[in-house]
């Protein structure tokens, strides 16, 4: 399998198959175990056998044609080999890419659930029908995972049985010698002259060393016969690199898929001053694998001492641009494990228990306290104020169940740098703290918290409130600068905002599977650099004495699969064979006009003129082509 | 964190004018090689085709003589390279012949490489394309120093760098093999990326967003980048490539030779090796582009892979290559089939840097606009 189709264009035209080297892998030509193999032979012969011999061809081809019957087994056996085949793989690999497309035109539930549910509301004719296609969920779907399952256990059936044969190829010699070097892609001969005295068995011995040295595994056949010749053969590794790289695909899925089990994650948001404890009430935010355990938690802290931005203040249309997060923090391994001091910024993690920590969002918390009617402070700390528009434009909601004797509630907004139009409309000029402003109403009544049922802290249901204060109201809305204080209308109590603290947004990981991911990765890679530029040659050397005693020697290279440094290989061979028999070689010019490399289509149509008389005039003694015959002759006088 | 330094920036978008300008004049000098090339080969042909035509005319008047050894062969190529080569000892299979014999109607070297005709056009084409790429590296070094980062931070940026590695893998390439009737392609490509750079991407010098301060940018983006400049030229290689064997099955079937100008561009056969090396090499640089996108995604986001519309279309880039190579392997994909397909990764990879960073949302938006 490994053997390329397109070797056949590489080799001469026909009459090679017969005379040229059988590929060892188990498919002689070069393609899958073939349907046909497998299929039309039997049914060749039990047609066959019914055609009456003497028929004509015709009647023998259609009977031949007619398609065998199929017992369970065959049609299981079929379906495997239609199945690992090398065009159901691409058909695959190019279904894989198409149905991939469709997860990047709709929105998807797992990076977003809240805009899927807007989406579907939003187009309410075909809205619906796109989720029973699982086209919000299309890396989950049916589809998909139908795909790239039949995918991968086609690349096992491909790769299991081309991994036995091609042991057994590393194991077994070089193939057998073709009787006709002169048909393969690179050929060509050199002549020791019969002073130099060395005879056909030496050179061929020089010729094993020479190729052995060169990293080819080398076999010496009848060497002291009338024709010793070498057989010699490399590139196991392309084949391995190719098979290695398929295998660490299989692991990179497997990886990814046991991240998915044991795997979870969470967010947080940690004001400055807050600590964050890994455990399960730590989290804002929890989802874990499908086989995750609350025990594989490790209770590490982390606190938020400081959080810094660095603004842009000097590109042009860009001021105002955050261009570095930098949070301070205090770690603990465990408990009682000493504190350390550490960084965590945007692409710089922090790692701890098995985890990673990242930063991955920010904003202010105004500091506010809240006295009920009664006088007594029912609420004191840092508001996670979310963030709404551009420089910080932030929504605020204060929820205050423990104010008596009526809860009270605020919602509002923070500006960093509060500007306000002349139309009333009031944004916020800059990133920064220059002139931090919060705008509230407030409300009073049953928050509905008490009977424990969650709710979003970023939102007020106001449905079931009183409004004490509103624009639209009498008393008007509440705006307030750090520092000041705000008595509410009919003695409900009072607001103060004490000053504002940053807050950071949190993402904890932990992903088992990564790390193998990353290892079959990189597996991945060096296979796929390995089978793309390791090349798999054959060479046979044959010598043999000529009647004057010089000694001829003719040379051949065969690739398997695409190598465009055939030609390249032949002339470095050469050369190396000239100079280890001293002959003053201007055959280096003889070898391929300086092209260390050529292309198929060079080799595509070779054999047009070379050696053409070689194969007329010892068709019977193939083997005796330059030896014999053409020793002497113009061509290889040509040669010395 | 380095300053932000306009002066250099403004320097930059000169020499960013300047190269465009440069690379129009080359451009018209390859427009200009391509169409006197033809011209000549035209003439020749029909020089070929008139001694035919008398050999032909000759022939029913001494009826009997048949086979004049002087008959030219149109089909044979008349003017291929020298036929020489076929009576060398050693298996002289490399070589322009055996371009000619698969390639009817072929003037170009299957092998690619530079025969002993002078093409001044050409010549002037290339010198001009080196002057501008001259220029253009002064432009993406004033605009890094500008910034003081590396110049590939927004969609401006990529435009501007990305058509100079275009250029640059080009003239890199020309180097070892004559590549030159691809020159139209490239430089006219490198000045669309320049003008749309600066008409519609325009950005002055600033500052990264935090996501984009890594060394990953510099690794991951580079190599996206170098990958897509190979992909680019093997684009237009397998683009002439199924011009090329449609012009040849026509001439093999007798038609007429009406894209005279593509005998100055090899054979399909040739186009579709050396493609096919040049679309290996990407692959390898698209495989390290994933996965270095995929490690930097784990630091940034916390998750190495979440099918951000991005990740998507990077991975969709790859499987597409991934069938392309498997093709190249496959009976019957070979070819005209295969060429479609690095012709449909090139969309994709095009698709992708274009909608998909402007109009599509994701984790990856900071084209910058
Ligand atoms: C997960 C899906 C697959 C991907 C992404 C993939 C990718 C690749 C790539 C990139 C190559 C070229 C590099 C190399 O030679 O190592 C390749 C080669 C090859 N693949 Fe796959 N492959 C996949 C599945 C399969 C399957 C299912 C088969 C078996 C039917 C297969 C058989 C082959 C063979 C025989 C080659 C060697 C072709 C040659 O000699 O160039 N692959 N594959």
């Amino acid at each position: 399998m490994s053997e390329r189709v397109n070797e056949e264009k590489n080799l001469p035209a026909d009459g090679t198959k017969r005379a040229g080297p059988q590929p060892d892998g188990p498919q002689p030509d070069g393609t899958k175990p073939d349907v046909t193999s497998g299929v039309t032979k039997p049914g060749g012969t039990s047609g066959g056998a019914g055609v009456k011999s003497g028929s004509s061809p015709v009647a023998a081809a259609k009977a031949e044609a007619v398609l065998p019957t199929l017992g369970p087994m065959g049609m299981l056996r079929w379906a495997w080999t239609q199945l690992t085949s090398m065009r159901t793989a691409l058909f695959l690999l190019l279904m894989l890419a198409v149905a991939a497309v469709p997860g990047s035109l709709f929105p998807q539930r797992p990076a977003n659930p809240s805009i899927v549910t807007q989406y579907i509301k939003d187009n309410p004719d075909y809205g619906k029908i796109l989720d029973s296609l699982q086209l919000y969920d299309v890396y989950s779907s049916a589809w998909f995972s139908a795909i790239y399952i039949l995918l991968f256990i086609s690349l096992i059936g491909c790769v299991v049985p081309r991994a036995i044969a091609h042991y057994k190829a590393m194991r077994s010699q070089p193939p057998r010698t073709p009787a006709r070097l002169s048909r393969l892609p690179e050929y060509g001969t050199l002549v020791i002259p019969a002073k130099a005295g060395i005879p056909a068995s030496e050179a061929i011995e020089d010729a094993a060393a020479l190729l052995k040295k060169r990293g080819y595994r080398v076999d010496v056949r009848d060497r002291d016969g009338a024709r010793p010749s070498v057989g010699a053969e490399r590139g196991f590794l392309r084949e391995v690199g190719n098979l290695v790289f398929h295998t660490s695909l299989i692991g990179v899925l497997v990886s990814v898929a046991i991240g998915g089990l044991f795997g979870y994650s969470g967010q947080r948001i940690l004001v400055e001053g807050d600590t964050f404890v890994n455990t399960l009430v730590g989290y804002d935010q929890f989802t874990p694998g499908t086989n995750f355990q609350s025990s594989q938690l490790q209770p590490y802290s982390v606190q938020l001492d400081k959080f810094q931005i660095t603004f842009d203040r000097e590109s042009e249309g860009k001021v105002g641009q955050p261009i570095d997060f930098k949070a301070d923090v205090t770690t603990k391994e465990s408990p009682d494990a000493p504190a350390k001091k550490d960084v965590l910024k945007v692409n710089d993690p922090l790692t701890l228990g098995g985890t990673s920590m990242y930063l991955t969002g920010n904003g202010y918390a105004p500091v506010v306290t809240i006295r009920d009617g009664a006088g007594n402070v029912a609420m004191q700390g840092p508001v996670v104020a979310k963030l709404q528009g551009d420089n910080y434009y932030s929504s605020a909601v204060i929820k205050v169940p423990d104010a008596k004797p009526e809860q009270l509630a605020f919602a509002g907004f923070f500006l960093p740098t509060a500007f306000v139009t002349d139309e009333g409309v009031s944004f916020s000029g800059d990133p920064e703290l220059f002139n931090p402003q919060l705008t509230l109403n407030s409300y009073y009544g049953d928050l509905g918290l008490d009977d424990g049922a969650p709710q979003n802290v970023f939102e007020l249901d106001v449905k079931k409130l009183t409004p004490l204060n509103a624009r639209n109201l009498d008393a008007g809305g509440i705006t307030l600068a750090p520092g000041a204080s705000y008595t509410l209308p009919d003695g409900k109590g009072s607001i103060s905002f004490d000053g504002v603290k940053r807050y950071v947004g949190v993402d904890i990981h932990h992903n088992p599977g990564q790390l193998y991911a990353l290892i079959f990765a990189l597996l991945a890679v060096a296979g796929l650099v390995t089978s793309l530029y390791v090349n798999r040659r054959r060479v046979w050397v044959r010598t043999g004495t000529h009647d004057d005693g010089r000694t001829m020697v003719e040379y051949g290279l065969l690739a398997r699969g695409e190598d465009h440094r055939l030609a390249g290989e032949a002339a470095a061979i050469r050369r190396l064979l000239a100079g280890a028999w001293d002959l003053e070689d201007q055959g280096s010019q003889s070898a391929p006009s300086g092209s260390a490399d050529n292309d198929r289509a060079d080799t595509s149509n070779p054999g047009t003129g070379t050696g053409a008389d070689t194969e007329q005039d010892s068709a019977d003694h193939p083997a005796a082509d330059f030896i014999q015959s053409t020793a002497g002759s113009s061509e290889s006088k040509k040669d010395q | 964190m380095l300053p932000i330094n306009e002066t250099m920036g403004q320097y930059s978008e000169l020499f960013m004018l300047l190269a465009a300008g440069t690379y129009t004049v080359a451009f018209i000098a390859f427009a200009w090689d391509l169409a006197k090339s033809s011209k000549t080969l035209r003439a020749v042909d029909l020089k070929a085709a008139e001694l035919s035509g008398a050999d032909a005319a000759r022939v029913p008047v001494a009826a009997g003589v048949g086979e004049s050894s002087g008959a030219v062969n149109r089909a044979d190529g008349d003017v291929a390279g020298p036929v020489g080569r076929a009576e060398r000892p050693t298996s002289s299979v490399a070589g322009a012949a055996a371009g000619n014999a698969a390639g009817v109607g072929q003037t170009a070297d299957g092998t690619m490489r530079y025969s002993a005709e002078r093409r001044a056009p050409a010549r002037v084409a290339v010198a001009l394309t080196v002057l501008g790429a001259a220029i253009h590296a002064a432009g993406v070094i004033t605009r890094a120093i500008g910034s003081g980062r590396v110049p590939w931070g927004n969609m401006y940026e990529f435009l501007t760098t990305g058509a100079f590695v275009a250029v640059a893998v080009f003239l890199l390439v020309l180097v070892r093999r004559d590549l030159r009737f691809l020159g139209t392609f490239v430089v006219g490509l490198a000045i669309i990326m320049l003008v749309a750079a600066s008409v519609a991407y325009w950005t002055p010098v600033g500052h990264l967003v935090p996501a984009l301060q890594s060394y990953w940018l510099i690794i991951h983006v580079s190599i996206a980048v170098l990958s897509s400049a190979l992909f680019t030229l093997t684009f237009a290689m397998s683009a002439l490539q199924l011009v090329q064997s449609h012009r040849q099955k026509t001439i093999a079937a007798g038609g007429a030779d009406k894209l005279g100008f593509m005998r100055l561009v090899p054979s399909a056969l040739s186009l579709e090796n050396l493609s096919y090396r040049i679309n290996a090499i990407a692959f390898v640089g698209w495989t390290f582009t994933l996965m270095f996108g995929a490690i930097w995604a784990e630091k940034a986001w916390g998750r190495f892979w979440g099918w951000d519309t991005k990740e998507v279309w990077t991975f969709v880039i790859w499987v597409v290559y991934a069938g392309y190579l498997h093709a190249r392997a496959t009976r019957g994909w070979t070819g005209t089939r295969a060429a479609w397909l690095s012709i449909v990764g090139y969309l994709c990879v095009v698709f992708n840097f274009t909608i998909v960073n402007q109009f599509f949302n994701g984790l990856h938006s900071y084209s910058g606009l």
